[in-house]
């Protein structure tokens, strides 16, 4: 995205610059015309788009699709569901093919419940992806040797999850989440799924993760709409705090109003 | 508004889904000169109706559908009673798995019209289902029906009428379909071959299946929630369910595909395992009419009415439709919450 003007706070994912560091996902909608009222009021300017292959062969969604290519947003394939290499890899072909772009979000689930992610088939898609000019946004766990095998794959983005997908517990472990922002300060660092609520976004934020990935939270919620505004707000917040350098915890009381007319000295 | 004499108004009603053929039925009723032209030879497979589940739920489906498809609903169910016998009134349960009890929650906090059934409960509607799940939503004012039969009838009724024509295996081509000359009224009702006029329609697939187990016995629509394989069953006669039902953003009228057999089935064997020796009688797949919003809609372009956006809800809001394109075509009557267009 070229921009005439420096944007002041921006986000860059494999040179592309985004003001918005909400990515929205676009599935469980009540209606298409909500999910598109939903994009406007969240701000995004990235969209994740998962392809069932059966819809995605002939073009049979079409309709579905040009009503997200309308939108301002920049689309972020996803591979939503694949189990194996193979799938996955296919998947992120046909989505280069109906989307014209190199951007995807990779996706290879090992485990039903939980909807982990296969980290093993992960990195092996990575490799495979990334060799043939993939822009690969992985979605993997908090784990530290993954990511580094990740990176070594050639992907530029990692996407830890907070909470199972769907499960909108927030952040389930905030000390190794702490620890993978930590170890990574310049890698852009997206938490992709398990967010329940603004506060869960506004969290990672201020914990200095760089962007975050959601779906259901906005889709499922009573309205959409209202509370797509309120990720977007409370995403700019926690980015905003954590620029502010939050002061730090401690144990006693600091009093925030000066006594005027008591002297100290009189402790 | 009074009704106007209407023995002179010829209409032409055009496509013999559920849409269609109510229409045909209430213009009929206002003495109207009808004439039916459909593409298909009868009520079969080449309508998405033939596929409906037939479920009349419209405190079900505020879960992800607007307050409007509510009203639609329960004017629709007052329709079918009065028009077919294949209505049966015995509400309609909604389940989970214990683990997915926050799934119930929020369904519960989405809809209205139920009560919470503990497990006692369930086993007195469901016998079958005894000590199977602890808690429920039971919405005692639901209906289903078989619409199949529902569909035949109502042609059988139109084919018994004087002032009504039929005329199957009949495809207009676009030169017939300009502005209508041979009649006062022309009501659309063709679903998605009508894209080409109502370009912001889209097709959304659904996939369902029929199994005839003659070893379970339900007596109303059960839904079973689940994180990925949600899933209803609505009996029918003769020991037969319908499953469904996918929904998939894609205009494919090809056949079912192997993935979305198995999760069908999935959650119906998780249902009641009796469902793995019930005999698979068939696997059907279509696209339904659908505008942005999921809401029906009626729209008027000159002597033309267009009913059509009928989505998942074609037998909840059909008639509920038809009604409003008579009021509209012959009381002058425009109900805003469904007419988006209006050229005289």
């Amino acid at each position: 995205m070229e921009n005439a003007e420096p944007l002041s706070d921006t986000l860059t994912v494999y040179g592309t610059q985004v003001k918005s560091r909400l990515l929205l996902g676009t599935a469980l909608y009540p209606s298409p015309q909500i999910m598109l009222d939903a994009i406007k009021a969240s701000g995004t300017e990235i969209l994740t788009v998962s392809l069932r292959r059966e819809s995605s062969a002939e073009k049979s969604g079409q309709a579905f699709w040009e009503l997200i290519k309308d939108t301002v947003a920049r689309v972020l394939p996803n591979t939503a569901g694949c189990r194996s290499v193979k799938e996955a890899v296919n998947t992120a072909y046909m989505a280069r093919e109906l989307f014209d772009t190199a951007w995807v979000k990779l996706e290879v689930i090992g485990e039903d419940d939980t909807l982990q992610p296969d980290v093993f088939a992960l990195v092996e898609a990575a490799r495979v992806l990334c060799s043939d000019g993939f822009q690969v946004f992985p979605y993997t766990t908090d784990d530290l040797g993954v990511a580094d095998q990740l990176l070594n794959a050639g992907c530029e983005v990692l996407m830890p999850l907070g909470a199972p997908i769907g499960s909108g517990r927030g952040l389930n472990n905030p000390f190794a989440l702490r620890t993978l922002r930590a170890h990574y300060p310049d890698v852009p660092l997206i938490i992709d799924a398990g967010i329940g609520k603004p506060s869960h976004a506004c969290e990672a934020l201020e914990m200095g993760y760089d962007a975050i990935l959601l779906n259901t939270a906005v889709a499922k919620a009573g309205d959409p709409v209202s509370m797509a505004a309120a990720f977007a707000m409370a995403i700019e917040a926690g980015r905003l705090a954590q620029q502010a350098s939050p002061i730090l915890a401690r144990d006693m009381a600091a009093p925030s109003t000066p006594v005027i007319g008591t002297p100290f000295w009189s402790e | 508004m009074s009704e106007q004499a209407t023995g002179d108004c010829s209409v032409e009603v055009i496509g013999s889904g559920v849409a269609g053929l109510c229409c045909a039925r209430l213009f009929a009723e206002r003495n109207c000169e009808v004439r039916l032209r459909s593409a298909s030879a009868g009520i079969n497979d080449d309508c998405c109706s033939w596929w409906a589940g037939g479920m009349l739920a419209p405190w079900c489906e505020m879960e992800s559908a607007e307050p409007l498809i509510a009203t639609l609903g329960v004017e629709s169910t007052a329709f079918w009673k009065r028009y077919t016998k294949t209505v049966v009134s015995k509400g309609s349960l909604v389940i989970a798995n214990r683990r997915d009890k926050p799934d119930l929650l929020q369904f519960a906090s989405k809809t209205d019209h139920f009560t919470w059934v503990e497990a006692s409960e369930i086993a007195q509607l469901e016998p079958e289902l005894t000590g199977r799940f602890e808690t429920g939503l039971y919405f005692n004012c639901e209906s289903h029906l078989a619409p199949r039969l529902a569909l035949q009838t109502l042609l059988d009724e139109l084919r018994g009428r004087p002032n009504v024509t039929v005329i199957t295996r009949d495809e207009l081509s676009a030169s017939e379909l300009g502005e209508p000359t041979q009649c006062d009224w022309r009501i659309d009702c063709r679903g998605l071959a009508a894209r080409d006029e109502l370009q912001d329609l889209r097709g959304v697939r659904g996939e369902m299946l029929l199994l005839k187990a003659d070893d379970v016995v339900l007596n109303r629509p059960v839904r079973l929630l689940h994180p990925r394989y949600p899933l209803y069953i609505v009996p029918r006669d003769d020991q037969t369910f319908m499953v469904g039902a996918t929904m998939l953003e894609s205009d494919d009228r090809g056949p079912v595909t192997a993935r979305s057999v198995m999760e069908l089935l999935n959650s119906a064997y998780a249902l009641h395992p009796a469902f793995a020796e019930a005999s698979v009688i068939e696997l059907g797949a279509d696209a339904r009419p659908a505008f942005t919003d999921n809401l029906p809609r009626l729209r008027r372009r000159g002597r033309t009415l267009y009913v059509n956006g009928l989505f998942r809800h074609g037998f909840l809001c059909g008639p509920a439709m038809a009604q409003r394109a008579v009021a509209c075509a012959l009381d002058n009557q425009i109900d805003e919450s469904v007419v988006d267009e209006y050229h005289t």
